[in-house]
């Protein structure tokens, strides 16, 4: 049997740098390794000292594709820390503009990042020859989703209208109904590319690996949540809440990596969209139940390749609750409120699902309100375990295949658990060794 | 003639900047179309050593990442730094304010001493190899993205306004913040953004760096109408504007 080496340096077509190390010599698998060498950016090191109303502006700039999500966990545990209550509005606003990352990041995945292997192609461009209709619908809804959260957050990428205790701003109505218009024609658009999916289907790994599924869990009233609710897993019955999460993550420092790795009931957890979907599943409205159908998604699903089928259900499904949701506020009425917090003493966290999983943000505030300490736990790190068991029981099983078969599943294997590099510092090169 | 070749790099930043190019859509195909892109790690998987034009993006922190962007500048014509990591450091800089041996400490306790977790200062790429152009803010204005790139195509000198956030404010009709107390750097940073952060109610951070000469006398001028001290602003200018050396101490 012949010699197989892989050595991915920087993984393409995800957010951040990463390897894969595969060496292996007459069948005989010698290393195995999934390396993270984004350079650090120390975050925690640097809010130290800065006021509670500028850590928002710090710690979104962590990720570029999850700064909104960045942004409300940080916000939440600020609240928390200093007891500040938000309105039931501003509180409803904030999901809206959680959901609208949640679809930008998860079409831009499934659509420009993890759709060209499904069709066998490098990179979207090439895409655009080979399925250009799919192209033009995906662009639609990553568009659409933009400009929803251009509308709530005041940008499209690092948001400004997010401070403790509420928003700066909040659209009009005539927008919150214009942006619900264009969410129904995005429901439209998301089942195209359901069923173009659904065409290459077939392409996506078949490979499981039973592991422990960590989400949140909202339970007051019963959701699919991205934001509110407390921290359960597929080994865990009840929930542990958001102040204890370092019980959860368990987090330790390994020598392949320059981003901290995490584990609970077993070596390894895996968060994200499956996580979600196998802890919530039956709270997902019935456009996004239909879609998971389609695939064969079911609540129970070990294989994480299934997790862009997971994101692209999510799609389905914020965009679906969100239409519901601004009929609600509009219904109450848009109210003008003023934020006016001051500062206290404290410390706590703030919980969110970031597309690509739970993230958990804990601050301490001394009586000024400026930042003594802080503590960020990012769902691509509590992943990075998760991926190298993956590799550890694939590779044997597709070590026949050869090595270009042997790549690229692996590469798939990582991309499909979207990770966030930058954020958990960035990744993705495979070598194979010669 | 050759179309160019555009190869895009990242280094250490939160890859926002990229985004905005995707962001661009079917715009990135008409904007491209003059050029060939041959390297964009976060978008194809696609790989070359041999570009005209090198976009960079993201803060220099590692030795190793000075040799890469060393690297880089000698096999392109024409760099352009794309972000307030790459124009000016950004967010990053904050890091420089601290002993770089308690910062590694404070993210990884014990084990801070591996060597793979080591960090420099963190620099902005002029700091290490010379930048022909800068595309300001964190993140990028797509629209003036798009300008500059299209400018260079047509070999015109793209002109990058040099006056104040507050004049595109102004224009806006906005209230101004400071009247709601807010410490906003719209006076002294350079404008190009159509004021964004100000036109939704929220104070102007800083992410595109100063216009080249400040008016201090007139920033002076408004702490003091508004009863704050030049650490009331020192305070908000270390977020963007932190230098190679500790620029606050707390």
């Amino acid at each position: 049997m012949s010699s197989v080496n892989v050595n991915v340096h920087h993984v393409t077509r995800v957010e951040g740098h990463g390897n894969i190390v595969v060496n292996a010599n007459d069948g005989k698998i010698e290393r195995v390794e999934w390396q993270v060498p984004e350079a650090p950016r120390f975050f925690e090191a640097m809010v130290r000292g800065r006021s509670y109303q500028d850590i928002q502006t710090i710690v979104s700039r962590i990720c570029g594709i999850c700064s909104i999500t960045h942004s409300l966990a940080s916000t939440k545990a600020i609240e928390n820390a200093m007891g500040i209550e938000v309105s039931e509005q501003a509180d409803a606003v904030r999901i809206l503009m959680h959901y609208s990352e949640q679809l930008q990041s998860h079409i831009l995945h499934v659509g420009y990042l993890a759709a060209p292997d499904f069709f066998g192609v490098p990179s979207v461009v090439p895409l655009v020859g080979v399925a250009p209709d799919a192209v033009k619908t995906i662009i639609r809804v990553h568009r659409l989703a933009n400009e929803w959260s251009d509308l709530i957050a005041g940008r499209t990428t690092h948001p400004v209208t997010l401070i403790p205790g509420g928003l700066t701003k909040i659209p009009t109505e005539k927008q919150f109904r214009e942006l619900q218009q264009r969410l129904k024609d995005g429901l439209v658009d998301l089942k195209t590319v359901a069923e173009v999916l659904l065409s290459v289907a077939e392409n996506i790994p078949n490979f499981t690996r039973e592991t422990e599924y960590v989400a949140l869990k909202q339970d007051n009233p019963p959701t699919y949540t991205f934001y509110h609710g407390e921290i359960t897993s597929t080994d865990h019955e009840g929930t542990v809440a958001i102040n204890d999460w370092k019980t959860v993550a368990n987090e330790y420092v390994s020598d392949q990596s320059t981003a901290k790795w995490t584990k609970w009931h077993r070596g390894s957890y895996a968060v994200g969209a499956l996580a979600r979907f196998n802890n919530n599943a039956e709270l997902l409205s019935p456009l996004a139940r239909d879609v998971a159908k389609m695939f064969s998604l079911e609540k129970g699903c070990c294989n994480p390749y299934m997790n862009n089928i997971a994101q692209l259900v999510e799609c389905v499904h914020v965009v679906e609750t969100s239409i519901g949701m601004i009929d609600e506020l509009l219904t109450k009425g848009l109210k003008d409120e003023k934020v006016r917090v001051s500062p206290k003493p404290g410390k706590a966290s703030g919980c969110v699902e970031a597309p690509r999983g739970i993230l958990f943000h804990e601050y301490e505030f001394d009586r000024k309100g400026n930042c003594v300490g802080a503590d960020i736990c990012i769902p691509t790190n509590q992943n990075h375990a998760s991926i190298q068991e993956d590799f550890e029981k694939m590779v044997p099983e597709i070590l026949d295949e050869g090595e270009d078969a042997v790549r690229h599943k692996l590469e798939m294997c990582v991309r499909s658990y979207d990770p966030c590099i930058s954020c958990s510092t960035h990744m993705l090169n495979v070598q194979f060794v010669k | 003639m050759a179309k160019p070749k555009i190869a895009i790099f990242d280094f250490a930043c939160c890859e926002g900047c990229q985004l905005q190019i995707v962001n661009l859509e079917e715009e990135i195909l008409d904007l491209l179309g003059g050029a060939d892109v041959v390297e964009w790690r976060e978008a194809m998987s696609e790989k070359s050593d041999e570009y005209d034009i090198a976009i960079i993006e993201g803060s220099i922190t590692r030795m190793e990442d000075e040799e890469r962007v060393k690297l880089i500048r000698s096999r392109a014509k024409v760099l352009i730094a794309l972000g307030a990591c790459a124009t000016m450091g950004g967010i990053n800089k904050l890091k420089n304010n601290f002993d770089l041996d308690d910062v590694k400490k404070c993210v990884y306790g014990k084990a801070a001493h591996k060597p793979h977790l080591h960090t420099g200062l963190t620099k902005g790429v002029d700091e290490v190899v010379d930048v022909d152009y800068y595309v300001h803010g964190c993140p990028i204005d797509r629209k003036e993205f798009t300008y500059i790139i299209r400018s260079l195509l047509m070999g015109k000198e793209p002109e990058i306004p040099d006056y104040p956030v507050c004049v595109e404010c102004k224009a806006q009709g906005n209230p101004c913040l400071w009247e709601s107390g807010q410490v906003c750097l719209g006076p002294i940073i350079r404008a190009g953004c159509g004021a964004r952060c100000p036109s939704n109610g929220f104070r102007c951070f800083g992410c595109r760096g100063y216009v080249d000469n400040p008016n201090v006398d007139a920033a002076r001028e408004v702490i003091e109408k508004y009863g704050l001290n030049v650490d009331d602003l020192k305070t908000k200018m270390v977020l963007f504007g932190s230098q190679q050396e500790p620029t606050i101490y707390e």
